[in-house]
């Protein structure tokens, strides 16, 4: 993405023409068709192998194929993380995965292991390559020498600030992506082996099981540092949310506006992709009018599985930027179904369940663009008309009438507190 | 002379690296914290010189590897050329790395001075030993996670030195938050109300693993976890002296001299026996029992992940 500047705007800051890329998680296909209905420029997977979420479900050739084909119609395109750190015994069957990935389309990895970014650009070209958070890449030096390297793009250290950003840019004409969302290592990247020690899983390799966020007995020469009832240790960080500040990130030039989240549910990625989507097309229909919109922070708070913060964006994070409370991961609001068809004659709506609803309940509608209302569930039934007191069964199709159209993909949320 | 393998180790002063130095040591690695990780001492430029110019002048004709390991932000990376050349012009041996930055200051500014990798953690194959390699490399240093067989594949397929840990305590844990002074803020203290800097014996529990201590302390690159037990190989040195690896580590970190200098003298016992006669060497348990005698009895010496299988 060439980098454009135009004339200074209002804060005496450059607006640039070119639309950063905004870059979403998919942790399955579903979630992938998901994330690009709701706006993003581009998603990124798991395969196989070679993956830092050996948790996710992760994708096989052929959904990737399907998944390259059905973002192709928006735009959008497909990338696959092979972010892990290689053992000797992981290279053997790289060069084939590498070829396969860019055999079914995928456009580019994001890779750490400098052996993985090679393979790729000797094997198959035709993927761009990506280098991965998990190298920590926090100055211009280290991003000029992976351009020489031939990569178009560098995905800064979570630990780099919009200074620190600006002055990258400045020296290397490069893309440059951030983690613009999500939850995060409390350590550098890559660079926490507390799952190794504590669980023999390499986290390396995708086996990191959060020690970051278990409590810890903080001691000096065998005196706690706690006090009775007072909360222990913990190195469990806020998660990142940058919405508040689009035009600023715009501003300094970043290429790509990464989510995290592959681990994450459908609504969450259709829900923050979708705020974060609006707010970045609003700064580009009127750079100098741009203002935050409070329903788009309304909408990520919804979805927010913890308390929220800006990172290193502005400065290091102190006390308030970590969780020393014990976790309150429930948001107010849960995914209840997802709109499958819609009658205008009659303003039935056809919904696939996707957890407990019933009569009653207060729910949401959203779509992509902002498309927003909220009702009562009235009376449900199913397809064959019978009614129900409650949709109780995951995929269930359950009829319902809307205040409003809604369109296929839009998603319905209930209250839950 | 050149000797095969080298015995590396940290020193947290000048004093401390000639009584090392006297007790068997070869090489040392030692630098400033702006540059180098996790150091038990500081070696401005002066200190360094002098270091070089004692090494040069030593019986032993030890070796000074400049640690120049941090991941760098843009105002040090901005600094590393003239950082860089001299060092080169002091001397050293060796600079150590982790970060590319220092690749791309060093071949303007430190033409011909050998680079060691060092990105800790993440050095983990013989095909990353050799992209190092073909950039500039001419040692890797393996990341303690793996285990024998993969350090043993690694010395038979790469050309680069291979260098490993063989004992004491290691990193598990960076990141650049001030981690204590956050905690201590949280519970209405004044940050800094603890000195929480290297060596002041801070350290964390948890609940599932009573009797492991995990050090932690704070510097102006953020926070560490340590280990909970120190590596100990000694017992099983041969292996990795079969397997031809160029260079053993002993980290020095949070130890004593006395302790650092008991260690240095147990392994170069074993090493100039392995080398005085392979096929005849036999371990002799009175060196391990040195190093018990000055261990920590809260600290276990363990194998690492030499015998490990580790999942993921
Ligand atoms: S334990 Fe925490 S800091 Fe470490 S790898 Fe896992 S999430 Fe990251």
């Amino acid at each position: 993405m060439a980098m454009t500047m135009n004339t200074p705007g209002p804060t005496g800051k450059r607006h640039r023409l070119d639309r950063p890329e905004l870059l979403a998680p998919a942790g399955n296909l579903e979630k992938l068709k998901f994330a690009v209905h709701y706006g993003a420029d581009a998603v990124y997977i798991g395969g196989q192998k070679y993956g830092l979420r050996s948790g996710a479900d992760n994708f096989s050739f052929e959904e990737m194929r399907e998944g390259v084909e059905f973002a192709a119609r928006y735009g959008a395109k497909v990338f696959v993380a092979t972010n892990i750190y290689a053992h000797n015994e992981d290279i053997a069957g790289l060069e084939a995965y590498l070829r396969k990935l860019e055999e079914v389309g995928i456009a580019a990895i994001i890779a750490a292991d400098p052996a993985i970014v090679e393979t790729a650009q000797r094997v198959a070209p035709g993927l761009e390559v990506h280098l991965s958070t998990q190298q920590s890449v926090l100055n211009w030096r280290t991003v000029k020498f992976w351009k020489d390297e031939g990569l178009p793009r560098v995905v800064l250290a979570r630990e780099t600030s919009l200074e620190e950003i600006a002055e990258i840019k400045a020296h290397v004409d490069i893309e440059i992506e951030a983690f613009i969302h999500g939850a995060m290592c409390s350590s550098f990247s890559g660079r926490c082996v507390l799952s190794n020690h504590f669980t023999d899983r390499d986290s390396n390799r995708g086996g990191c099981c959060q020690s970051c966020r278990w409590k810890y007995d903080l001691y000096v020469d065998g005196d706690t540092v706690t006090g009775e009832d007072e909360n222990q240790f913990t190195m469990g960080s806020k998660d990142l949310c940058m919405i508040r500040h689009i035009p600023e990130l715009i501003e300094v030039g970043v290429d790509s506006f990464k989510i995290e989240g592959r681990m994450k549910s459908l609504h969450y990625v259709a829900t923050v992709v979708n705020a974060y989507r609006q707010a970045i097309d609003s700064y580009f229909n009127d750079p100098a009018a741009y203002e935050l919109k409070p329903e788009w922070l309304d909408e990520v708070n919804k979805a927010a599985n913890r308390p929220l913060n800006t990172g290193f964006f502005f400065d290091t994070p102190g006390t308030e930027d970590h969780i020393y409370e014990a976790e309150d991961k429930a948001a107010p609001y849960d995914f209840a179904g997802v709109v499958q068809s819609y009658d205008e004659t009659t303003g039935l709506a056809v919904i696939q369940q996707r957890n407990h609803f019933k009569p009653g309940q207060e729910i949401e509608f959203f779509g992509p663009g902002g498309t927003f209302f909220k009702q009562q569930v009235g009376e449900i039934r199913d397809v064959e008309g019978n009614v129900l007191d409650a949709a109780r069964h995951p995929l269930q199709q359950i009829v319902l009438r809307t205040e409003q159209p809604v369109k296929p993909m839009d998603m319905m949320r209930k209250r839950i507190r | 002379m050149a000797r095969k393998p080298e015995l590396l180790v940290t020193a947290a002063s000048l004093e401390e690296l000639r009584r090392l130095a006297e007790a068997g040591a070869d090489a040392f690695v030692i630098g400033e914290s702006r540059y180098g990780a996790r150091l038990p001492g500081e070696f401005g430029l002066e200190q360094l010189e002098q270091a070089v110019q004692y090494a040069r002048s030593s019986e032993r004709q030890v070796r000074i590897y400049a640690a120049v390991n941090n991941l760098m932000d843009n105002a040090t990376s901005d600094t590393l050329p003239e950082y860089l050349s001299k060092l080169a012009a002091i001397g050293v041996d060796a600079i150590v790395f982790g970060d590319p930055s220092v690749l791309m200051a060093a071949r303007e500014a430190s033409p011909g001075v050998p680079l060691h990798w060092n990105a800790e953690m993440t050095s983990t194959s013989y095909a990353q030993a050799d992209y190092w390699g073909r950039r500039g490399a001419t040692r890797i240093v393996l990341a303690r996670e793996l285990n024998m067989e993969q350090i043993i594949e690694v010395k038979q397929r790469t050309t680069l030195e291979v260098q490993v840990q063989v004992h004491g305590m290691t990193n598990i844990y960076h990141s650049k938050r001030s981690l204590v002074d956050s905690y201590l803020g949280h519970l209405g203290k004044e940050p800094g109300g603890l000195d929480s800097s290297l060596g002041k014996g801070l350290y964390l529990t948890e609940e599932e693993r009573q009797g492991e201590r995990y050090p932690i302390y704070q510097d102006a690159h953020g926070t560490y976890m340590m280990s909970s037990d120190d590596i100990c190989m000694l017992e099983n040195l041969h292996e990795l002296l079969e397997a031809d690896i160029d260079s053993l580590r002993i980290e020095g970190l949070m130890k004593t001299p006395e302790y650092n200098e008991t260690v240095v003298r147990a392994y170069r016992a074993a090493m100039d026996a392995y080398a005085d006669n392979p096929s005849g060497y036999r371990f002799n348990p009175e060196w391990l029992n040195a190093i018990r005698r000055v261990q920590d009895p809260e600290r276990e010496l363990s194998y690492g992940f030499f015998y490990k299988e580790q999942v993921y």
